[in-house]
């Protein structure tokens, strides 16, 4: 549906973005005239202080939110155009979700976790089973296949998270600040398995956070203030502007 | 997808057992209750056709006046005589025998003790015809009953309340001002299907009974037994036609009198088994409707609780379809497992009741078929809205939801 044969078009493509919650008064632009493009293979990290719409940022970029106004082109495909069910196949074919939560299922094995996106996809029990566990293994989670989420550390339980996300190829991961129920060894360990994705599976990474350390692992830094982004660049070159201005 | 969902159905189920438990009691409850009420009313239905059949399936009755039996039927029509039961007798070669059969209800006095009972007269021909023996006794001699002496055959309860357990042979009795000497005891019998105490009987000679106790020579009705070797289907058509000749009905016209068999006793009497067990049903339906909104009330918290679980389950990329699919399939999982408990515990219940109320347990299968298959139903209605609640929930605010 949304494979573009052409490499150079960006995987997400956002033109002059709003979203505007209620009306006059109250009116909240939680996005306003966002436009960036994140290209095939890129870790990008969205900073930001609170309100500043970098979630908001986050649920557009995840397709399960519609802008008020402004195109976004996920693949070459506009995302505002799709229905609701149509959004949730794109994000099932080509995007995976961490969350800072974790939010994997309670009571339910890590195997059954991450076996979840693949029944919806519709694959047969035995080649998502063969799946799941390799994702498993990837993240670092082999011999913990069956335990529930309250019998894993927060680490253990972000991994299996993560492998839920990878476990259907997708082409993107959306982190949504990933490492901020982590101190600070597992939310390295946490870093490195998404940079090790990100190089060597050549998975394009966007990530939220408000931790600099974390955001150094993108190889860009996207800042917003008040629905804007204010900054676009390498990590080193946002924070030195960040902190002079500050 | 399907078994997948199911499976994710029963997990949901476990995962919350003791909820679940509670959720379906209703269920359990309701579809226990018609399942009991259904097979005891269908226990107790055969309970009277085998009574009956006990009673002679060859035994039929002759009564004046048209139309249906029971109250309300107060047509005045020409009453039977003797010479009906001997034209029954001579002329219809399926009828085997037949005997006169008046009764009304007396006080029967012994000493100072006093019983209202039935009395009947007939001749010897009706103990033959219902096939009563007698255990103390005699039965009616010939010159007794062509000269109406006023001897009678008494049961098991008039004895009891008369005379205890000693022997009551050769004692009188006083029926209105009629000194009877009884004769005879017949063997009990018990209770009969219509209710009655078949045993509360005292039995004298028709012509004792015409000349005493009414005064009349009329016969109010004639029991007939067909013979063996005819249906009597046969024999009540045969009776029909004889007794219309016999009372100058022409072609056209209804008959006043009727002609009934123990099987059309039998199908009233089941019919009347059978609008209770109906009514008894209906009030145990609703209990099951009460089970119904209790799932769809469990279900729709279940939905405001796993809401966060619905949020992850649409972000990686449930469909909205998928969702209502979930939710509406762990109902009917839910009330499927209330039915099939449900039905072994009506089936349990049932089988206790029969034992303990002396009838034949019946299990219906259609019944428990329709059951089940109810609880299905009950699943897919109560559990719609909750799902369809589910599946419109919007991911953003579903996955911030506490």
């Amino acid at each position: 549906m949304a494979d573009s044969k052409d490499a150079n078009v960006p995987v997400i493509d956002l033109h002059n973005i709003s979203k505007i919650y209620g009306h006059g008064e109250a009116e909240v632009r939680a996005m306003d005239g966002v436009s960036l493009s994140i290209a095939k293979g890129e870790f990008v990290a969205i900073m930001g202080p609170s309100g500043s719409g970098k979630s908001t940022a986050m649920n557009m970029i995840g397709c399960l939110d519609r802008p008020t106004n402004g195109d976004y082109l996920f693949n070459g495909v506009h995302v505002g155009n799709l229905t609701k069910d149509q959004r949730a196949i794109l994000r099932r074919n080509y995007l995976g979700f961490v969350f800072q939560g974790f939010n994997l299922l309670p009571r339910t094995s890590a195997l059954d976790n991450v076996e979840l996106p693949l029944i919806y996809k519709g694959v047969p029990a035995a080649e998502r089973r063969a799946q799941a566990l390799d994702a498993l293994a990837k993240v670092g989670l082999k011999g913990r296949e069956h335990h529930d989420p309250s019998e894993l550390s927060g680490g253990q339980q972000q991994r299996a998270a993560i492998a839920r996300a990878l476990v259907g190829s997708p082409q993107v991961i959306l982190a949504d600040e990933p490492t901020g129920n982590l101190d600070t060894k597992l939310s390295l360990e946490i870093m490195e398995l998404l940079k090790l994705l990100n190089e060597r599976d050549h998975i394009t990474i966007v990530m939220v956070t408000h931790e600099e350390d974390m955001a150094t692992y993108a190889q860009r830094v996207i800042w917003m203030v008040d629905g804007r982004v204010e900054r676009d660049g390498p990590p080193a070159e946002v924070f030195d502007h960040e902190r002079h201005s500050a | 997808m399907i078994w997948e969902t199911v499976r994710l159905a029963i997990q949901a189920i476990y995962r919350n057992a003791l909820r679940s438990i509670l959720t379906v009691l209703g269920v359990v409850i309701g579809v226990g209750a018609v399942i009991a009420m259904v097979t005891v009313g269908q226990g107790s239905s055969d309970q009277v056709t085998a009574d009956v059949a006990k009673l002679g399936t060859n035994v039929l009755m002759v009564m004046p006046g048209a139309g249906q039996m029971g109250p309300g039927n107060n047509s005045v029509s020409a009453a039977l005589d003797a010479k009906d039961v001997e034209a029954l007798i001579d002329q219809l070669s399926s009828v085997r025998t037949a005997a006169p059969y008046n009764a009304t209800s007396l006080n029967a006095v012994f000493g100072t003790e006093d019983t209202r009972t039935s009395v009947a007269g007939t001749d010897t021909r009706y103990l033959d015809v219902v096939d009563w023996p007698i255990v103390l006794g005699r039965g009616f001699l010939p010159t007794e009953e062509s000269s109406g002496k006023a001897v009678c055959i008494i049961g098991e309860t008039v004895r009891q309340e008369l005379f205890g357990n000693t022997n009551p042979i050769g004692e009188k009795i006083r029926l209105k001002n009629v000194s009877c000497e009884i004769i005879g005891l017949f063997e009990a019998k018990g209770a009969s299907s219509f209710g009655s105490d078949q045993d509360d009987i005292v039995l004298m000679p028709i012509k004792a009974f015409q000349r005493r106790v009414t005064g009349s020579t009329d016969i109010t009705m004639i029991y007939v037994a067909a013979a063996s070797n005819v249906s009597t289907d046969r024999t009540l058509v045969d009776i029909e036609a004889l007794m219309r000749e016999r009372r100058r009905i022409s072609d056209g016209e209804e008959d006043d009198f009727n002609v009934r068999d123990m099987k059309q006793m039998a199908s009233m009497l089941t019919g009347i088994t059978d609008v209770l067990t109906g009514l008894l049903s209906a009030v145990a339906a609703v209990s099951l409707l009460v089970g119904g909104i209790g799932i769809m009330n469990i279900m729709l918290v279940s939905v405001t609780e796993r809401t966060r679980e619905i949020g992850i389950r649409l972000a990686i990329g449930a469909t909205a379809n998928q969702v209502l699919l979930q939710f509406l399939v762990e109902a009917i999982v839910l009330s499927m497992i209330g039915g099939i408990v449900g039905i072994l515990l009506g089936l349990g219940l049932a089988a206790v009741a029969s034992n303990v109320m002396a009838i034949p347990f019946s299990p219906d299968l259609a019944i428990v078929a329709i059951a089940f298959l109810f609880s299905a139903a009950v699943g897919v209605i109560f559990g719609y809205f909750p799902a369809r609640r589910a599946a419109r929930l919007d991911p953003i605010e579903a996955l911030r939801h506490q």
